[in-house]
């Protein structure tokens, strides 16, 4: 699901999951928790603190994600900056993630958004290095399908 | 743009040239004859796929008295990925694995 404005797009993904708000929130906010479904990190829930997340090395780029704390609303709001560091930071992604968690009959609604994508990232030389492992690996499938 | 996608794709669907182009992402600037080496094939066949590489905006040259080096242009490939959709698999892949990791944690 894509939400789109004049100046920049948000990616939205929501799913229902049969878990109480806490133990969600502890899944998102606990390093080692985090660790074991995102990626390395030294996040800390507090307002200003300035972390990464770390993905293997690949051509181009370092693996690492540089990140401040937004927004710690416990059991509720968690929101971070979500920026591609390393050569290619300066032309790179700048954008923002938002948890938002809300209390249903069964569990929680988990809602996370990534905004700021301008519509010349999508071009950007950023974005050509991180995806292009992937993209070569699909690519036989791809062109597969052109045919 | 979509001329643009078609020539990259039509260039990288051939594996010699998709592992030339991969070779040189990975371990940068390359002689034509060091690149020979490696491919299997012959140096003019060599020469050959790095001129449509070249063509596509994949690869730069450079020359050095007798020796030509090529390089990536991994950039090139920029009209080909979409930050919106690499992102919402990357978050569908990691949603997976937070609820595999809440199934497995203690209430």
């Amino acid at each position: 699901m894509t939400q789109h404005t004049a100046a920049t797009r948000s990616l939205v993904i929501e799913r229902e999951l049969p878990h109480p708000p806490e133990k969600v929130w502890r899944a998102l906010t606990q390093t080692p928790l985090i660790e074991q479904w995102l990626m390395k990190n030294d996040f800390q829930p507090v307002v200003g603190h300035r972390f990464t997340f770390r993905a293997p090395p690949m051509p181009h780029w370092n693996g690492v994600t540089d990140c401040q704390v937004l927004v710690v609303e416990p059991h509720r709001r968690l929101s971070y900056s979500w920026n591609a560091s390393g050569e290619a930071a300066a032309g790179g992604l700048k954008t923002v993630v938002t948890w938002t968690l809300r209390p249903t009959r069964s569990g929680v609604l988990v809602r996370m958004e990534q905004s700021g994508f301008r519509p010349e990232e999508e071009q950007n030389y950023q974005g050509a290095s991180y995806g292009w492992q992937r993209f070569i690996s699909g690519l036989e499938r791809v062109v597969a399908g052109l045919n | 743009m979509a001329t643009t996608a078609n020539v990259l794709f039509s260039t990288l669907a051939d594996p010699t040239r998709r592992a030339i182009f991969e070779r040189l992402s990975r371990d940068g600037e390359q002689t034509v004859r060091a690149l020979t080496d490696r491919a299997g094939v012959s140096q003019p066949a060599v020469s050959k796929h790095l001129g449509v590489l070249r063509h596509a905006g994949l690869v730069r040259r450079r020359r050095e008295g007798r020796q030509t080096h090529y390089s990536a242009r991994p950039q090139a490939l920029a009209p080909l990925i979409d930050w919106m959709g690499h992102y919402a698999a990357f978050w569908r892949d990691h949603f997976d694995r937070l609820e595999t990791l809440l199934n497995r944690m203690g209430p």
